[in-house]
């Protein structure tokens, strides 16, 4: 664990982010739901979420959505001064409603995706990605 | 697949021939100081498959001490439960006698003087032993190696895993997954996994670029033995690119993918496999979790945590076995399987007391062999210890603190950091210090001691880190090592607590003041995961400053309170 002076700000700063969310984040992160949903009341079933417990690589963090008879998936970094990571739009010629990339984290925060359904209704998943600095593995 | 009611009658049956052929038979008998090696192997072999499962090893060709941990604690559903049960109460659950070989093998107690009376444990060459008189009873038995094999000695370093393989592969494993091995480098794992004679196996092993499986390691293998097809899945270390350095194999990416578990578990039961074994090395406490979500896997083999205990776990349908590390025990398991389902199974830990396995000659002058070039290197005295050095337990053992001393005084430093790795042998008080037992605690290929300066505010942010990754409720989030260890400052920790306020009232030893969060403070340390590390190697550090000790003297360590266990 040694740091340089440049490594060693970065990550207090990501570590800060990490333990105490901003209040501008988190209002952000509602903002962008609400915007999403138009307000709509949202379940808990019909999309899968898959995103490591802990990032390899804050900098590049996997994460897949799938979410059969969506119209369109967002997902949203919760801790992320920025919190929009992705909207995926599915045509009626899709043949499968899931998308993969990879997103940046600033630290450890929830990932959230939500899928608007084609009969309107709206589905989240939501997992903690635990951003680390790592080292002492037995 | 097994009803609970057959699930239990299988249990209790094997616990009963547990008890009156294994386990608790042979610590009376030693008690008597009767110990023999037909004992420790005695064995009513069962049913139709016989696996042998050994884990751990760094590297540990030859017989050493190894004191299990006085602290080992356990969070979330997994507070009190095994193996987070050390000492008089794992004696207590298993029923062990006091001073029994059993009581020496498996907790800490009075570890100098009944180490003095048992003698080493381990060896490969002992280990062949068993493998072979398993294999004469059962000649097409499974042996299955649980990674951390190539990595943690002298002359596994200076010879980049090359001794561990040629000792390993003249014992014929059948499988093997991986941790440390990949701190070799990938190019030279790759090198050493092409020549493999055995299946080197990682359903979690992916391509880090694409994000799919990875060409060079299979995500398991099919077994036909005793007329039962036999699916064994490798599951490798989840968090190596975290715990370790993730530059070293940048080709590579990991984590648990329990979901593709489940996918590979599905396939292999659809190709007809009658049994399926996990090899893992995500360490116990991750395996109990994933035996809960994952279904269809008969038996977990299960490493990285370096737990040992004499009885199975059982996990809804699953079997959990631990095997403990250093070459100290080798877990024989025998089950019976019929139409596609584990009707009962039979098991063992058979502890290898080295004075009492006739090692094998043939891996015994192999392993001579592979030292014989750096014999004079090894056996050099470079001091003697006045008390136990051992390292195994959740905070601050002694071999750490000398780690640590010997940072702050050869690198001149207020405060150090130790790894909180579970792997190193145990020195006897008495006893000398060679080379080879500082390369046994400190060799890696990342080794080199940094100096640098903190501030009061980063260090309490690492402890924080590095005690999520102990302490975190959910075993998925927890990485499966001890926590950093840390000279020349106090802490107290509660482990109940959520990051960010686990750790409290840091303070300077040097002065008794409390540590100021915008003070910088001169740190030393090693195993820096970020590259391009810059500083002596940590086996240099620790054998000049003992060669200016003479006689290291170990006085307990109470810098750390730890509160909520």
């Amino acid at each position: 664990m040694s740091f340089s002076r440049r490594d060693t700000i970065l990550m207090a700063l990501g570590a800060a982010a990490a333990t105490t969310l901003p209040m501008s984040a988190r209002a952000a992160i509602e903002d962008a739901i609400s915007a999403f949903t138009d307000g709509a009341e949202v379940g808990e079933t019909g999309i899968t979420l898959t995103a490591p417990e802990i990032a390899e690589n804050g900098n590049t963090v996997p994460v897949e959505v799938s979410a059969p008879g969506a119209a369109s998936i967002i997902i949203l970094a919760a801790g992320n001064p920025t919190p929009g990571v992705a909207t995926f739009n599915f045509g009626p010629l899709a043949g499968a409603q899931a998308a993969s990339t990879r997103m940046r984290l600033a630290g450890t925060q929830d990932v959230v995706a939500i899928a608007k359904m084609e009969d309107g209704s709206y589905a989240q998943a939501r997992q903690e990605v635990k951003v680390t600095i790592g080292g002492c593995g037995g | 697949m097994i009803s609970r009611r057959d699930f239990l009658q299988a249990s209790m049956a094997a616990s009963a021939l547990v008890g009156a052929s294994g386990f608790g038979n042979w610590s009376k008998l030693a008690a008597q100081q009767a110990l023999t090696q037909d004992q420790l192997l005695e064995f009513d072999t069962f049913g139709n498959v016989s696996l042998i499962h050994i884990t751990d090893i760094h590297a540990q060709l030859k017989p050493i001490y190894f004191r299990e941990p006085e602290i080992n604690l356990g969070v979330g559903d997994n507070k009190g439960a095994v193996p987070h049960i050390t000492g008089a109460e794992f004696r207590e659950l298993y029923g062990i006698e006091d001073g029994s070989p059993s009581h020496y093998a498996l907790t800490y107690n009075d570890f100098s003087a009944l180490a003095r009376t048992y003698g080493k444990m381990g060896g490969m060459d002992r280990v062949a032993t068993v493998v072979n008189a398993i294999r004469a009873e059962r000649p097409d038995a499974l042996l299955l190696d649980g990674g951390d094999t190539w990595h943690g000695s002298y002359t596994c370093y200076h010879t980049e895993g090359q001794d561990v393989v040629n000792v390993m592969n003249a014992l014929k494993p059948d499988a093997m997954t991986f941790h440390w091995e990949f701190t070799l480098g990938q190019d030279r794992v790759r090198e050493l996994v092409d020549g493999l004679p055995y299946a080197a196996l990682g359903q979690n092993i992916f391509d880090a670029m694409w994000d799919e499986p990875a060409a060079e390691f299979k995500p398991y293998q099919f077994f036909e033995r005793g007329g039962v097809k036999i699916a064994v899945i490798g599951q490798a270390f989840p968090y190596m690119p975290i715990a370790n350095p993730g530059w070293m194999f940048p080709d590579y990416s990991f984590g648990i993918r329990d979901e593709r578990m489940q996918e590979m578990v599905d396939e292999v039961r659809a190709k007809g496999a009658e049994c399926v074994v996990c090899l893992s090395h995500n360490g116990f406490d991750v395996d109990k979790k994933m035996a809960s979500v994952v279904t269809g896997i008969d038996v977990i083999l299960t490493g990285h945590t370096h737990d040992a205990l004499p009885e199975p776990v059982l996990v809804g349908d699953t079997i959990l076995i631990a095997s403990g590390s250093n070459g100290k025990f080798v877990s024989r398991v025998d089950l019976n399987i019929q139409n596609g389902r584990m009707m009962g199974f039979r098991h063992k830990l058979i502890p290898i007391f080295s004075d009492v396995i006739e090692p094998d000659a043939e891996i015994a002058t192999l392993i001579d062999e592979q030292r014989a070039p750096y014999k004079d290197q090894l056996e050099e005295v470079i001091g003697q210890t006045d008390g136990l050095l051992y390292r195994r337990g959740n905070f601050n053992g002694s071999w750490d603190d000398l780690i640590c001393d010997a940072l702050m005084s050869e690198r001149e430093a207020d405060i150090a950091m130790s790894p909180g790795v579970r792997w190193g042998p145990s020195i006897l008080p008495g006893q000398d210090i060679t080379r080879e037992d500082i390369w046994n605690v400190t060799s890696m290929t990342y080794g080199r001691a940094y100096r640098t300066e903190m501030t009061g505010e980063f260090i309490h942010t690492i402890l924080e880190d590095v005690g999520d990754n102990l302490f975190n409720p959910d075993p998925y989030y927890q990485q499966g090592g001890d926590m950093v260890r840390i000279g020349g400052m106090g802490y107290r920790i509660d482990i109940t607590k959520p990051q960010g306020s686990r750790i409290t009232d840091m303070t300077l030893l040097s002065t008794g003041e409390a540590i100021d969060p915008a003070k910088s403070y001169v740190v030393a340390g090693w195993a820096s995961v970020n590259e391009g590390t810059e500083g002596p190697q940590i086996w240099d550090v620790v054998e000049n400053h003992i060669r200016k000790q003479g006689t290291v003297t170990v006085t307990p360590n109470t810098s750390v309170k730890v509160v909520g266990a």
